[in-house]
């Protein structure tokens, strides 16, 4: 997905839409976004110093471990932390407007109309008590209080149609465990783009799904995005994923960026140790059949307690090569010599690139 | 749902019917003669076996059990000293009360009706209520205040606050006359006036209870995927909480209601007889100090009807709240 195609939604744009500082930059900017969580056991950093960017028509992919912060960023820019419990900083701005500060109100206004977003589960994530139809109908008509039950009806039974479920009309009025797997993702798609939001977030989308209905799903994903030209942020911990739909990859370690760059140069010519440990224990198409799978030893840090200097160097097999800094000092993310391409590692580039050539070269995935 | 239904309904008549026979079984078929307990005073040995004559007792087991069971369908013939006819639904004679069994229950049914419904209407509305704010205030004042209130009721017992209630309401303030039944129809401020320390007691026990219950339920609810999606649609927070939350939050409560109405209507001994009220439960608990068996098979006839009955509502409610609940 994400080849730039021309604005051919077509759709009737009835609202004051943020969508107007679209020549301006990217759709959505976030910049130095912190997001940090008060518990009894003290400040959880889940999302430290995180910047990026995604254009209309583009796909971003952020890929971590769980724990990584990239479920955290995509609640931060729905708004929907806790607010008691959560202290948000740096700058969300979404079509020009600043969301970071904005009243929940003001946000939930927002929330579903220009930005709306997809969840793993789709089984858990629909309400068990209400009729799928229904639901997406109670979606459009939060946007539309002007429009009737049965606008809102046709509207569901349109968006399903356009999901590809079968029998839209009578699918409208069934509940979701009559949904297979993959039709329940399809409506939870139709339910998020109800409103033609310019900004969609899809957290794990294909997860929870078959392998063969994976592929179907994020299909559907890239021909909304060409026909509805919005912004897409693909969360996932799926390398494989990424490389088939994402233009823009942000790698994500302990609340951290560690690797940011356009899909071809993360996943093909990555720079990150931890990158490097992401791609070798994804299986691939090119090697010997045999060869085993490399895991990258060790656990996600707390985000409570995060190691001193690179929260990566306990489990980076090349620390010892950083001359000690690598536990004293945090790596800022700083330009490669490939425009666009940061990387937040202690290693210096020359190291990296002879490392990545010479030890790693199996990695990488086709994208 | 009508082959549910008639499937339950089965089920139910089987149950009562293994109910009947228990208890049948029990205080008819134990070896002790229950008529000296159950013959007015003054009985002298003629007047005991023309009473144990009249009752059947010299008839086999199972033909003493085929006259109980055909008396409650059909009606029966008793013996002159036990009021001759005794119609449909016909549950014997007691000689301690001196009418029958089914005049004794019309009596007073409506009583214990009297209290547990009204009562059952207030817990559920406190104690829901009190769940579902402290659920959505969590560790406000509020929050605290409300597991205050649960856990002070769940540690209290009823003859305790009603004691109270009518030490304050009755003999102190005296706002509310002393507890007693008066007919509905007959004087409704009468009738509510003579309930409300009851209905306020057991309303405040069992609220306790019920904001433990359902405050759980509603964090259980709040952390749900799919109220994260009705929030990330951009539906407002009351509405997330009403119309979603809600709905899922309150389907256990439903199942313990239920059955806790049903065990409630089959008669609230300690109310009734802190009160001083006569319902079921202290017609029951009456019944069984002078070993006045025809009283004492229907209380246990009754009360098993309520919770089985109140099985087949809790159910059907169930269905209603959640379609997964398909009812075959």
């Amino acid at each position: 997905m994400g080849k730039p195609e021309p604005t051919s939604s077509g759709v009737p744009d009835d609202r004051q839409s943020t969508t107007a500082a679209d020549s301006t930059g990217p759709y959505l900017r976030v910049t130095d976004l912190r997001v940090r969580f008060d518990t009894e056991d003290g400040v959880v950093r889940a999302v430290d110093g995180v910047s990026f960017g995604v254009e209309r028509g583009r796909t971003l992919g952020i890929v971590g471990e769980s724990g990584s912060g990239k479920s955290v960023t995509s609640l931060a820019v729905l708004g929907l932390h806790n607010a008691k419990r959560t202290t948000i900083s740096g700058s969300i701005c979404l079509g020009g407007r600043e969301l970071v500060g904005l009243g929940e109100e003001q946000i939930r206004r927002l929330r579903g109309r220009d930005l709306a977003m997809i969840f793993q589960d789709p089984l858990s994530a629909l309400h068990p008590y209400y009729t799928v139809g229904r639901q997406i109908a109670e979606a459009y008509r939060i946007h539309h209080p002007g429009a009737s039950r049965r606008a809102a009806r046709q509207r569901a039974v349109d968006m399903l149609d356009r999901v590809g479920i079968p029998q839209p009309a009578k699918r409208f009025d069934q509940y979701p465990h009559e949904f297979s797997g993959g039709m329940r993702q399809r409506a939870m798609i139709a339910m998020a783009l109800v409103n033609d939001p310019a900004l969609l977030i899809a957290d794990e989308p294909t997860t929870a799904l078959d392998v063969t209905v994976q592929a179907q799903i994020l299909d559907l994903l890239a021909d909304l995005q060409a026909e509805f030209h919005s912004a897409i942020i693909l969360i996932t911990h799926d390398l494989g994923v990424v490389g088939q739909v994402a233009d823009d990859v942000l790698v994500m370690y302990g609340g951290r960026a560690v690797e940011h760059g356009t899909a071809e140069q993360v996943l093909r010519r990555p720079q990150h140790p931890y990158t490097w440990g992401l791609l070798s224990s994804v299986p691939t198409l090119h090697g010997p059949a045999d060869a085993d799978l490399v895991p990258i030893r060790g656990n996600p840090p707390s985000l409570i307690d995060l190691p001193a200097g690179c929260a990566f160097h306990p489990r980076c097999g090349y620390a010892a090569r950083t001359g000690g800094r690598s536990t004293g000092e945090v790596p800022e993310l700083r330009p490669t010599d490939e425009p666009g391409h940061l990387v937040a590692c202690h290693l210096p580039a020359a190291d990296r690139v002879r490392i990545r050539t010479e030890e790693t070269a199996h990695v990488g995935v086709q994208s | 749902m009508t082959r549910f239904l008639v499937r339950r309904l089965l089920t139910a008549v089987l149950t009562l019917f293994a109910v009947s026979v228990l208890s049948f079984l029990m205080f008819f078929g134990l070896p002790r003669d229950p008529v000296s307990g159950m013959c007015p005073k003054n009985c002298n040995a003629e007047r005991l076996e023309r009473v144990r004559e009249e009752l059947g007792l010299r008839d086999p087991l199972v033909e003493q059990y085929a006259n109980y069971m055909k008396g409650i369908v059909v009606g029966r013939d008793l013996g002159s000293s036990q009021g001759g006819r005794c119609d449909a639904p016909c549950l014997g004679y007691s000689y301690v009360n001196s009418e029958a069994v089914t005049d004794t229950l019309t009596r007073v049914l409506p009583v214990t009706l009297s209290i547990v419904i009204p009562a059952a209407i207030l817990w559920l509305v406190l104690g829901v209520g009190l769940g579902m704010v402290s659920a959505l205030r969590r560790g406000t004042v509020l929050d605290r205040l409300a597991i205050g209130f649960s856990l002070t009721g769940a540690s209290l017992q009823l003859y305790f606050v009603g004691a109270v209630l009518l030490l304050i309401f009755t003999y102190n303030l005296r706002i509310t006359p002393v507890p007693g039944y008066t007919p509905l129809f007959e004087d409704p401020v009468k009738w509510a006036s003579g309930l409300v320390l009851a209905w306020f007691s057991l309303a405040f026990l069992f609220s306790a209870i019920y904001a433990r219950l359902s405050r759980a339920q509603m964090l259980e609810t709040l952390s749900e995927d799919f109220v994260r999606t009705a929030r990330a649609k951009g539906l407002a927070k009351r509405k997330v909480y009403g119309r979603h939350a809600l709905r899922a939050a309150i389907t256990p409560v439903v199942t313990i209601a239920g059955l806790d109405v049903g065990s409630a209507l089959g008669g609230t001994v300690i109310t009734e007889t802190t009160f001083g009220i006569q319902g079921l439960g202290r017609t029951a608990v009456d019944a069984v100090r002078a070993g006045d068996l025809p009283t004492i098979m229907a209380t246990v006839l009754i009360s098993a009807v309520f919770i089985v009955v109140a099985n087949i509502v809790v159910d059907i409610l169930y269905a209603t709240i959640d379609p997964r609940v398909r009812l075959r």
